[in-house]
Parts: C-alpha cells; structure tokens; sequence
C-alpha cells in the first residue's frame, strides 16, 4: 500500500479513488453528526455544550498526530535525504493547522458556559496555542524562503524543536493544575465518558481522519505534480 | 549499514535534541510557579513567602454545604479535602458552578483562611454523563 506513496505511483491515484474516500467520509460524518447532535442525550452538567466535544476533542487529537508525523518525518528527511519526505510532511502541515485552529475556537465556545471564561492562561490552553504558532512558522517558512534547500532546512528545524512540544500538551494537564479537565479517554484505564457519547465521539474521530487523509493526499499530489512540472520546465 | 555521512547527521540531531529536552525540561521545572493555573489550598497552607497584594488563583473543590447564598454576593469554602480556604465573591457566578464540583477562584488573599475572589470558574472534570445514569450512580452511591 505504501509504495503508493512514491511520486510515479501518487499520480495513480485518481478522481476515482478520491470521490470514493469523499463518499465513505461523508457518509461516517453524517451519521457521527446525527448521532452525535440528535441520538446522544445532553451531558448530566454541561447540558448541550457537550456537544461541541464532538467535533473538539478529535480536532485536537488530528492536529497533535499531524505535528507529530511531521516532526518524526522531518526527523528522517533530515538523517537519511529522502527526496519525497520533505513534500509529505509540508502536505500534512494545512490540515493539523486548520483542526488546531478548530481546537482552539471550539474550545473557546465550550470554555464559556462551562467555565466562564472564554480563554484562561493554563498549561493545556497556552502548550496548544504554542502549537498554532509553530504551525504557523512552518508553513510560512515554506511560502517565504523561495530557495527550496533553506526552506526544508528551516522547515524541518521548526517541526523537529516543535515535537517538544507535543509531550508538553498531552502531559501538561497532569503534570500542573490546570483550568483544563485530564483526559477522559486513556490507554490503561476505562474511559470516563458514558457509551452513549463516546460512540459518537468515536465516529466523528473515524470521520475526521478520513477527511483528514484526503487533504493529505491531494495536497501531496499537488505537491508531486508541482514537482514534476518544475522538472520539465513549465511550472 | 549506514553511511558515513547518514552516522554524523544522526548523531549531530540526537545530540541537539537531548540538549532541547534537556533545556526545555529545566525551563519548565524553573517556571513551574508560573505555569500551575492555580494553588490549592494545602499549597497555600505550605507557602511561606506569600504576597497578599499579588493576584492568585485557588482552585479546590466547593465544600458541601458550605454555600451561602446572598443576593448579589455568595460566600463559599474551597477545599481540597485536607485544607480549606473561606472565599468571599461579589458578580455572577458560572452556571457550572455547584457544590462538590470544581472551582478557581482568582482575586487576593486576605489571610492565609480568607479569600477575596474577583472572578470565580468553574472547572469540569473528566466524567461525561447522561442525566438518567448520573442519578442511577448516585443511588448506587448511596
């Protein structure tokens, strides 16, 4: 399947491939949604606002694995010069921002009837809104330096420093007090949240990946293409 | 197996990194006052160079029945089940706000005991519960 990945072989993947990808995840998020806005009952304390969970919890999750991959990926595009690598990690820069951004602003939403505040300077809130900004350095770095040697030089030193980060953001709400609640879904323990919404929670997770590898791909497609015209001299 | 210049490059980057964390992990261990959202009151308790002319947050839990209701002002304990602080607060309050449920207060310490809150928050945990299963949890508590 990976060798798909390869220049001649991400050009393979046609319309085809991708309306297919398109139909699966409109049909997972339709029924998250309907699941997820109508089916699950409202939250015993938060009421409705537990809603946006839905959408917060794996837009943070997508946005936190994008930069990690980009992080490890430019680890290795740096240590082993793989040509392609450069152009994978830089196609899955758009998406972890955007689903950081929605993190941010969902969170805001939910942060005001619940807590009562809009924003709060605790270490889960600030470690997240640190990784917009290295989101946002990456990718400028990429628009900026023309020169595409400096460009995944500076590229691959902002993701790499900005890994640090990742365990920052996952671990902040227990290693410190924080405004922010501690993860309710964890690997050794049962989960926190009751069936009724972890399911929808679950299909949106599912749903939102899907999108997620179809901008991906298609942006890593662009990226070939652009590459391959360049080649030839007409881009 | 790896080349030369693959070795260099790996142990160039492994160095660099570990002195990042290593950097990054002193930094943090260094701002660790500035980075806890708020004290508990055990902390306060604790603390020995308190300013009382400084904003601070506490954060605890609302004491059972320790609610009193007044117009526009409410008077409350936040505790954290081995000290307790008495908090006095004049605004309006989160609706989250109730009492065994989670709250940060922020405004000025009187005395180590008494606290005059600007703003209060209310915290959620991590628990996520339709009402019907809540009150099946409650009666099972009980």
């Amino acid at each position: 399947m990976f060798n798909r990945l390869f220049p001649n072989k991400i050009l393979s993947l046609n319309n085809k491939f991708f309306i297919h990808l398109i139909f699966l995840m409109i049909c997972v998020i339709g029924v998250g949604l309907i699941y997820a806005l109508l089916i699950s009952p409202p939250d015993s304390v938060q009421g409705n606002s537990v809603r946006i969970m839905y959408i917060h919890v794996p837009a943070s999750f997508i946005s936190i694995s994008c930069y990690a991959f980009m992080g490890l990926i430019s680890i290795l595009s740096i240590v082993f010069k793989i040509k392609i690598l450069p152009f994978v990690a830089k196609s899955i820069a758009p998406v972890g921002f955007v689903f950081a951004l929605v993190s941010i602003f969902s969170g805001s939403l939910w942060g005001k009837p619940t807590w009562g505040v809009w924003w709060a300077w605790d270490a889960r809130l600030t470690s997240m809104l640190i990784l917009n900004l290295l989101y946002i350095f990456y990718i400028l770095s990429w628009k900026l330096i023309k020169e595409f040697e400096n460009a995944n030089k500076v590229s691959s030193f902002i993701a790499i420093i900005g890994l640090l980060n990742i365990p920052i953001i996952k671990y902040s709400v227990d290693w410190w007090n924080t405004l922010h609640q501690t993860s309710s879904i964890t690997l050794n323990s049962a989960p926190t949240i009751h069936y009724t919404m972890l399911i929808p929670l679950l299909i949106m997770f599912f749903g939102l990946i899907i999108y997620s590898l179809i901008v991906i791909l298609m942006k890593y497609k662009i990226e070939i293409l652009k590459l391959k015209l360049k080649k030839n001299k007409i881009y | 197996m790896l080349s030369k210049k693959v070795k260099t490059r790996l142990v160039f980057l492994s160095i660099s990194l570990l002195f990042a964390v290593l950097l990054t992990f002193f930094t943090l261990k260094t701002l660790k006052n500035n980075i806890v959202y708020f004290l508990s009151p055990t902390d306060i308790y604790n603390k020995n160079d308190l300013n009382f002319n400084k904003k601070v947050r506490i954060g605890g839990l609302v004491k059972e029945g320790s609610v009193i209701n007044k117009n526009t002002s409410i008077k409350f304990t936040i505790t954290d089940l081995k000290n307790e602080i008495f908090v006095s607060y004049e605004g309006s309050i989160p609706n989250l706000f109730s009492e065994g449920k989670g709250v940060v207060a922020e405004g000025r310490l009187q005395d180590k005991k008494y606290f005059l809150a600007d703003s209060i928050m209310a915290k959620h945990d991590e628990n996520y519960n339709p009402l019907e299963v809540k009150q099946i949890l409650k009666g099972n508590k009980n």
